[in-house]
């Protein structure tokens, strides 16, 4: 999986590169395995890029989230792209991940 | 005059009936004291008789009731307690009832008798009699209704949104098969609008330990939409195996549902599932895998539909409620309309018999038609022969009746002889919708009750021994009937002590039923009990063992056309089953001729036919035998037995013609009739015979064939018999 990562006064600064599918979820789920174990008091996960995002992406996030509750660190979700945005706001899932969502002014009419 | 006799045959069925529902409604009550519509149905039967029998004039009845009413109204205000004192008491009023109106109705204005006078007498005190058992408050009823309130309260406050709460429960393999759970969502949300979602993942702890393929996904869905709840599965409808789905309606719904179930057409029986699916309470999906969880169930296999539903959490408690309410409804609405047409049955005869000239007359166009070849006529000649074919069987239909009600006068016997003989027994009645010719079932009813009895007296033991013997301390006797083959079959079972095959052998032997050195099958020395004079009980009761009866039993059955035998297990029971026809009026014929005259032979009787060669069966001419695979069988010739005086047709003796036997079998009994020619299958429509034929040897009927010739219907058991008896005793085996 395609990451960038950049520590920066211990944030792990991370976004995912590619979309949360069934086809990568082996590789994602190391990739978040991996953040968890670096042990860093905060994580930033950028979503811009993720152009697609199923079920599985989704219980990945979701698992995500309960990794960062259950080891207390804190997990930040921005740049939520579109596919990640019509989810969440499907699932009504925003309030649950609880980081601010900007809806950008061309939503939904791709 | 003659309308006063009208009214007063009316009153005497109304009365009839009332004491019949009387008592059942007290039977029920035994079990179930505190029923407050059977106690209602026994005071309006009361009641009812009272205010008729006022009517006519009958002060004595009125007089009589009028306590019993009394004290039921009592009964049912719950100011005297329901027990079993009581009912037995009602139950002896209802006969008294009973004997009151059957004294007036056959000598009108004589007085009553004394003894009567002093039955009723005594039945008053008795039902007065017992103070000290009045009810002091009217608890049960009142905590019912307050169970009902509390229901609905918490039905209301569990589910007063008014969304569907759809929750799917996806399983593990979802997305590895190519789910998406999303989509479904997603679809859904096309169809209304989703309030609220609640996602979880109850399966899967922790990230380092999960399978990012397998799904872990569940979802508890607030939605909000005017679709019903067939749409809404459909949506699922493609994760339907891999997820588990439960749709539960808005509470909204719910006065839908239950409007609908009212307004549901109360024409025709509908089951539980039927009813549930009709209103959209229901997708006929979880009717069928609730169904078939109750098949694979066994351990709770008796469990109803409509509880199991609840248990899952598929429908409300209102619904099924309401559904049952209503199904208990339509039955009781069939019932009376089934109770409502009273046909004179002298109308109905003519009814048959009409149908069985038109039978006749089908089967004559069929012949002309034949004979003339018109193509275009056979067409229409067949066609009418199809309705003329229903017409005949729904005319039968219409004699038919239920032989529940007659099983269940049996209760009462049951309930009294247990109680005279001091033995715990319980009746259990099956098959009771099974229908049968109202003919057939008036006569089988005597002996009926003599097996029955039978069962009570000698079957079931007293509790004690039946505890010894490591029984149950109730014993069972089991009514059962069912349709086999055009026939009905009527079993009467017990779990008693059985018969013992020795001491039948033993005393048949000591009879001179049978020969010391015979040897007989298990079965055979059983089914010696119908052989006249054999009663094994040492000591005659009331109720049976005097060695008379069994063989009256076996040939009001055989009069019937029917056929009885028994089966016995010695120390564990004994079943006696019988067969009969399903009708008097038409059966299923086989016909043969001898000398140019036609006969029927009841179908059901033939064994096979045989080529008759002399050499082959060793005939013997003189004695009337034949050798048929080893066994001695008697042989009648029909022409000669039915026109010995007449010379037979010459070509016949020049020509020796092959000659056919038809063997018949009636019980264990065989004959061979020897006959010319054999014609095979005919619908035989049996026309008694008149007067001046009735004591004709050998012939039961005749029919009228298509031709408009005559056959005659042989009297088969009859002339069996006659074909025994000229065999040399020594014969027989």
């Amino acid at each position: 999986m395609t990451v960038q990562s950049e520590q920066i006064d211990g944030v792990l600064q991370v976004s995912v590169q590619e979309d949360m599918t069934i086809y990568n979820a082996a590789s994602i789920k190391d990739t978040f395995l991996n953040w968890c174990n670096s042990g860093v008091p905060e994580l930033e996960v950028d979503l811009s890029a993720v152009e697609e995002l199923d079920s599985t992406g989704l219980q990945l996030l979701l698992s995500l989230k309960a990794e960062s509750q259950k080891r207390a660190f804190s997990l930040r979700l921005l740049g939520h792209s579109q596919a990640v945005i019509e989810v969440f706001e499907l699932l009504k899932l925003s309030m649950y991940f609880g980081d601010p969502v900007v809806i950008p002014a061309d939503w939904k009419k791709s | 005059m003659s309308d006063m006799n009208l009214a007063l045959q009316t009153f005497a069925h109304e009365v009839d009936e009332l004491l019949t529902e009387m008592e059942d409604a007290l039977l029920d009550l035994e079990e179930t004291p505190d029923d407050a519509e059977r106690i209602n149905s026994i005071f309006r039967a009361m009641h009812t008789i009272k205010g008729s029998s006022g009517l006519f004039g009958f002060d004595d009845i009125v007089a009589f009731t009028h306590e019993a009413e009394t004290v039921l109204d009592q009964a049912r205000n719950g100011q005297r307690a329901v027990d079993n004192d009581l009912i037995s008491v009602l139950l002896a009023c209802k006969d008294h009832t009973a004997h009151l109106v059957h004294h007036f109705l056959t000598n009108e204005n004589e007085a009553l008798p004394t003894s009567l006078q002093e039955q009723g007498k005594l039945l008053i005190v008795q039902l007065n009699g017992e103070k000290h058992s009045i009810v002091t408050s009217l608890n049960l009823p009142a905590t019912q209704n307050e169970e009902l309130d509390q229901l609905h309260v918490e039905t209301k406050s569990t589910n007063s949104s008014d969304n569907w709460v759809i929750s799917l429960d996806f399983k593990q393999d979802a997305l590895r098969n190519g789910m998406d759970p999303l989509s479904f969502i997603r679809y859904l949300s096309t169809l209304g609008n989703i309030v609220e979602v609640i996602t979880s993942m109850p399966n899967q702890a922790e990230l380092e330990a999960m399978d990012p393929e397998s799904c872990f996904l569940c979802f508890k869905i607030a939605f909000n939409s005017s679709v019903d709840k067939q749409t809404i599965e459909s949506v699922f409808e493609f994760a339907a195996e891999d997820c588990d789905i439960h749709i539960l309606p808005p509470y909204s719904r719910q006065d839908l549902y239950l409007k609908l179930l009212e307004n549901q057409a109360d024409d025709q029986l509908k089951r539980l599932g039927e009813m549930l699916i009709d209103i959209g309470a229901l997708t006929n999906k979880e009717v069928v895998e609730v169904l078939a969880e109750q098949q694979l169930d066994e351990v709770s296999a008796e469990k109803p539909i409509g509880e199991r539903l609840l248990e899952k959490n598929i429908v409300q408690q209102p619904n099924v409620e309401q559904a049952l309410k209503k199904q208990e409804a339509v039955k009781q609405k069939i019932a009376k309309e089934a109770n409502y047409i009273r046909v004179d049955a002298a109308k109905l005869d003519h009814l048959i018999n009409l149908v069985g000239e038109l039978v006749i007359s089908d089967a004559a166009i069929r012949l002309v038609v034949q004979k003339k070849g018109l193509t275009d006529v056979d067409d229409v000649a067949s066609t009418m022969g199809h309705l003329v074919e229903e017409i005949r069987d729904t005319a039968l239909q219409l004699r038919m009746v239920q032989i529940g009600e007659t099983f269940s006068r049996f209760q009462r016997v049951v309930r009294d002889v247990s109680k005279d003989l001091g033995k715990l027994i319980e009746l259990q009645i099956t098959g009771g919708e099974t229908e049968l010719d109202k003919t057939v079932v008036e006569k089988i009813n005597d002996p009926l009750t003599h097996l029955v009895r039978n069962s009570l007296d000698h079957g079931i033991e007293i509790p004690e021994e039946r505890l010894m013997a490591g029984k149950p301390e109730k014993g069972t006797v089991r009514l059962n009937a069912y349709h086999q083959a055009g026939r009905i079959v009527i079993q009467i079972s017990d779990d008693g002590k059985g018969l013992d095959p020795e001491r039948i052998l033993a005393k048949a032997i000591a009879k001179g039923l049978v020969k010391p050195d015979q040897t007989l099958t298990e079965n055979e020395i059983f089914n010696l009990i119908f052989a006249p004079g054999l009663s094994t009980k040492e000591e005659a009761s009331n109720l049976s063992g005097r060695g008379v009866g069994m063989d009256v039993v076996k040939s009001n059955i055989e009069a019937l056309r029917g056929s009885v035998a028994v089966t016995s297990k010695f120390g564990q029971g004994t079943t006696v089953t019988i067969h009969l026809p399903l009708t008097l009026a038409i059966i299923d014929g086989f016909m043969v001729e001898a000398r140019q005259e036609r006969y029927i032979i009841p179908l059901n009787m033939v064994e096979e036919c045989v080529e008759m060669d002399s050499d082959e069966w060793q005939m013997d001419e003189l004695q009337h035998y034949v050798n048929l695979r080893g066994e001695v069988l008697p042989y009648l010739r029909l022409g000669n037995f039915f026109q010995s005086h007449q010379k037979p047709v010459l070509q016949n003796s020049n020509t020796p013609q092959r000659e056919s036997m038809v063997i018949v079998r009636v019980g264990d009994a065989r004959a061979g009739f020897v006959v010319d020619e054999l014609h095979g299958e005919n619908q035989t429509v049996i026309k008694p015979l008149g007067k001046l034929f009735e004591n004709l040897k050998g012939i039961g009927g005749a029919t009228v064939l298509g031709s408009g010739d005559v056959a005659l219907i042989l009297d088969v058991h009859g002339l069996i018999q006659y074909a025994q008896q000229r065999l040399p005793a020594n014969m027989l085996h």
